[in-house]
């Protein structure tokens, strides 16, 4: 029997607010244990939660972003449960009324297009970390992440296959750092993704019994994770077994999951409106200023620069797929104005130099207006390609130097004085007299060795269009 | 005239005059918890140094012109479910009995910064619940003018240490009637702020959506310069409604001024004496030129179900933080986790809390939850609608407070189900978001105080305490005191 495979994601994304969703505390990553707190994201008795009004300007932006209904009446509700990591034991997060509805997201995989629907996105907070002492055989709790903003992006079960899954996450992360609401660090645990998952034989219409599979952090993981799930449905159902609905958790390192918990055993949350804050009013001009300020999205950007610019797909897709790549390709471009060296600048030798020192697009520091400084600097004759790419550049990467005053400092501007290249050019024909020999035989393949051993003696620092002519005004000279 | 028969403004007068000083003021207080605490119960905990220290500071504050609020120099006392930096706030609860906050809440510090003087922080029944001050874990308030009688509830020690003198006036805080009644049966005025007056920053919460803190004091002039001194918006409550502070000049012209009276409030289950009392105090208001009339509101039945719903599925969730874990009660012994929430919750929470985290658990389970919480909700809406509706008629509705007065110690804590309907007149005015002003009107034959309770508009304070200022400017029940017995005499 061939059975098809039925997903559903949700997605939680950390905002990147500069303080938490209820109190004023920080949001930045790391800091020693505890420090990033206070009594109001710590639970104390008496304390209260005050809404960050950013948290809703960027949960609009992103419903905006991914064609969603803003619900302009909603509210907060408490779920509670036990957890050490959570110190009111109850998360305060969205049932009833969540402040986005009802959109979707467009993916492409293998040339065919799709929709992938939205069923909701809601505001949360996040809870703190467990982090277990082995020396001592203890479990501390660090609480300096609750309270960090979090989005919960829940999508309809409309993914068929791992592909589709990976295509909605690569898109919707790019969509999230075009408008600024996330670092989206899977790695960090900024973005963290539940994938829920069932199969079914072909044809059938209803769903399978599905699981959950939690915080599996890594796009690669996913994959995995999937292929293991949907491998361990298909084996159970051929066997005659059934699926029982739970949660599981995927084990990367092992290849296999393992059941957290069945849906006998799951938590009645007990949701109710959380009575401590007040409804929140979303009104049509606050809607309306949010889709004004909304930056030209991934799609957008994409066919704009490709009929604009008249760029290869290929390369537009790389581009405009990480948001860094686009900050350098429009910083230098507005320099230079010359799109395709700049996408080929980028492509080539930005890349290259970004994977041969494992450096993430989004941790590439130089200038990006220095890229179309240099690219004009070559334009105009003053520096060698070649030093450009293998000097300048590479410097600029790993220093982030001023090109103009680098290739000053180094004396690395092309030499374009006619009679110094004539001087070594003759000197290069006098030193190599059986080259000449077999040029005069009529061996025209010395004339590249010749320019060479210019170009070598010039430091590479000539043009080598001056250098040819001159050699071959040399050579006919003989 | 003793020094701590005064009330809160006399004295307060006599400070800013010199005749009288902030730490004789404050001595006298405390003499008087040292004589009567010990009968009586009020105070959990007794700031003797610090508020001393802190009369010193407040005096120079004064004499220099820095202090000038009517309450500067006044020792006042709070209830112990309202956090102070560094000092035990235990809402009478074991599991909080070692618990120390690292701040102090905005209406202490409002308080605080008018320059009263905080003496301790008062008895209460364990996390504000309960209507007789009998459930805390640190023993049970006696009522000042009969030692076996309770002094109502939750915040009975702020009310009997008002009518015992340990503290010319106090806070306390109502969920469901829990200034009203023990102000009520401890013949002392209180006051409960239309919801979002004041900010519950830094109360210990009971139920967040019915939640007050207000004043409470020997008369309506002391109790109104406490409210204005503590009202206003709250940047860290965000149910804190945009209002400034105000100050109220207080008027007893309340001629023409239409009093409604519910008559299903008047049948059975009320006690005749008190009943007589509240008709009477009618009549006084009548007699001022005021227009009292009799109408229906059947709404108000279904109060107490929805009440105990709504109060309880709040407390549930808020009680869930005390986990053992982070502060207040941890259990010694325990083999895992849930053992430890289990052990903990179970030693360190008394009866009444564990009842009502139950009930409240139980109506928002999957399932139960449109049945009941849901209802309950609707009924709140219903309840609101209907004050709405007779706020379009009526300045200001006058009821009784209890339907008896104050009960023998012990006496309900055996039938919980009996105690919640002794809530039966106050908890509509929470579940509307209404203010309610208590003012003694009588006391029964045994001697015991009946107060009578007046209801007003949402934010309507000023009508409320005028009538209450009417009222009292031509009887003189709330200038009658107890017989005080010390520890010895008790």
């Amino acid at each position: 029997m061939e059975f098809e495979t039925v997903m559903g994601l949700e997605v939680h994304v950390e905002l990147s607010t500069k303080t938490k969703i209820f109190c004023s505390c920080t949001t930045e990553f790391g800091g020693d244990p505890n420090t990033h707190v206070c009594e109001v994201c710590t639970g104390m008795p008496g304390t209260l939660p005050v809404l960050n009004e950013q948290v809703v300007e960027y949960a609009i932006r992103t419903g905006l972003a991914t064609n969603c209904e803003i619900t302009q009446y909603n509210k907060f509700d408490r779920k509670n449960y036990f957890y050490p990591d959570l110190p009111k034991a109850y998360q305060v997060s969205q049932l009833y009324l969540p402040i986005c509805r009802n959109g979707h997201i467009d993916i492409e995989v293998n040339g065919v297009k799709k929709s992938i629907g939205i069923h909701e996105i809601h505001m949360e907070e996040d809870a703190g970390k467990l982090i277990h002492d082995p020396w001592d055989d203890c479990t501390l709790v660090d609480y300096n992440r609750c309270g960090v903003p979090l989005l919960e992006i829940v999508s309809e079960p409309d993914f068929r296959s791992g592909e589709e899954v990976i295509a909605y996450l690569t898109k919707l992360k790019q969509i999230l750092q075009y408008i600024d609401v996330s670092d989206c660090k899977m790695e960090q645990g900024s973005m963290r993704a539940d994938v829920n998952l069932s199969v079914r034989p072909f044809g059938q219409d209803e769903y399978g019994t599905r699981t959950e599979m939690k915080n599996i952090n890594s796009f690669k993981a996913i994959a995995r994770a999937i292929e293991g799930e949907r491998a361990r449905q298909i084996e159970l159902i051929t066997e005659g077994k059934k699926v029982v609905q739970e949660t599981r958790r995927w084990d990367d390192n092992k290849g296999s999951s393992f059941a957290m918990r069945s849906k006998e055993n799951a938590q009645d949350y007990r949701y109710f409106p959380e009575p401590d804050l007040v409804p929140i009013e979303i009104s049509d001009e606050w809607i309306e200023r949010v889709r004004k300020s909304l930056p030209e999205l991934p799609t957008e950007k994409k066919e704009r620069y490709m009929k604009e610019y008249k760029l290869p797909e290929y390369d537009v897709d790389i581009i405009t797929g990480t948001k860094a790549l686009v900050k350098i390709f429009e910083e230098a471009n507005a320099v230079c104005n010359n799109p395709k060296e700049v996408s080929n600048w980028i492509m080539v030798e930005v890349l290259r130099l970004a994977s041969e020192t494992n450096t993430d697009p989004d941790d590439i520091s130089f200038d990006p207006k220095n890229l179309g400084v240099l690219i004009n600097l070559v334009k105009n004759g003053v520096v060698n390609r070649n030093t450009a790419k293998e000097e300048v550049l590479a410097k600029m990467f790993s220093d982030n130097v001023e090109p103009e005053q680098y290739i000053k400092d180094n004396n690395l501007q092309m030499v374009s004085d006619d009679s110094l290249v004539r001087d070594i050019v003759t000197s290069v024909i006098a030193a190599n007299p059986n080259s000449i020999e077999q040029y005069k035989e009529g061996n025209e393949k010395v004339v590249k060795f010749l320019m060479g051993q210019s170009m070598k003696q010039l430091k590479g620092k000539a043009n080598p269009a001056v250098v040819t002519k001159v050699l071959e005004e040399e050579l006919a000279k003989l | 005239m003793e020094l701590t028969s005064l009330s809160a403004l006399e004295l307060g007068k006599k400070i800013k005059s010199g005749e009288v000083g902030v730490v004789e003021a404050t001595k006298a207080s405390l003499e008087n918890i040292e004589k009567y605490d010990s009968t009586y119960n009020c105070y959990v905990t007794v700031c003797k140094e610090e508020a001393l220290k802190r009369a010193e500071e407040v005096q120079k504050l004064i004499s220099d012109d820095t202090l000038t609020s009517p309450l500067a120099g006044v020792p006042v006392g709070v209830k112990d479910n309202m956090c102070t930096k560094g000092i035990q706030t235990s809402c009478g609860s074991k599991m909080l009995s070692n618990f120390k906050p690292t701040y102090t809440s905005t209406a202490v510090q409002k308080l605080e910064d008018a320059g009263a003087v905080i003496l301790g922080k008062l008895n209460m029944d364990e996390f504000a619940m309960g209507s007789t001050s009998e459930t805390s874990f640190f023993g049970a308030t006696k009522n000042p003018w009969n030692i076996d009688r309770v002094p109502g509830g939750s915040s009975g020690g702020s009310a009997a240490a008002v009518a015992a003198e340990e503290a010319f006036c106090t806070l306390g805080s109502d969920t469901g009637g829990s200034i009203r009644q023990p102000a009520a049966f401890c013949g002392v005025t209180g006051l409960k702020p239309t919801y979002g007056a004041v900010s519950r920053y830094g109360l210990v919460a009971y139920a967040s959506s019915l939640d007050q803190i207000g004043p409470m004091g020997k008369n309506v002039e002391d109790v109104a310069e406490v409210f204005s001194t503590i009202m206003g918006h709250d940047p860290k409550d965000s149910t804190s409604v945009k209002q400034d502070a105000k100050k109220f000049v207080l008027d007893n012209n309340i001629k023409g001024m239409k009093i409604g009276i519910p008559t299903n409030y008047f049948r059975k289950g009320l006690d005749p004496e008190v009943k007589e009392s509240i008709l009477a105090s009618a009549k006084v208001l009548e007699g001022m030129g005021a227009v009292v009339e009799e109408f229906e509101m059947p709404a108000l039945d279904y109060a107490i179900p929805a009440y105990y719903i709504i109060a309880c599925a709040e407390a549930s969730s808020n009680l869930s933080r005390y986990d053992g874990i982070k502060y207040g009660y941890s259990a010694e012994n325990f083999d895992g986790l849930v053992d430890l929430y289990f052990k903990s919750r179970s030693e360190g929470f008394g009866e009444e809390v564990k009842r009502r985290c139950l009930i409240g658990a139980f109506v928002l389970s999957s399932g139960y939850y449109d049945a009941y919480y849901k209802k309950a909700l609707q009924v709140k809406a219903v309840i609101k609608k209907s004050f709405d509706d007779a706020f379009e008629k009526y300045d200001v509705i006058l009821t009784p407070t209890a339907p008896t007065t104050a009960l023998k110690m012990g006496e309900n804590l055996s039938d919980p189900l009996k105690m919640y309907l002794g809530d039966i007149y106050t908890v509509s005015v929470n579940l509307a978001g209404l203010p309610g002003l208590v003012v003694p009107c009588g006391f029964d034959k045994e001697g015991l105080p009946i107060g009578m309770q007046l209801i007003g508009k949402p934010f309507g304070e000023d009508t409320l305490l005028n009538a209450g200022f009417a009222f009292q400017s031509t009887t003189d029940y709330h200038t009658k005191k107890p017989v005080l017995k010390s520890g010895k005499e008790a």
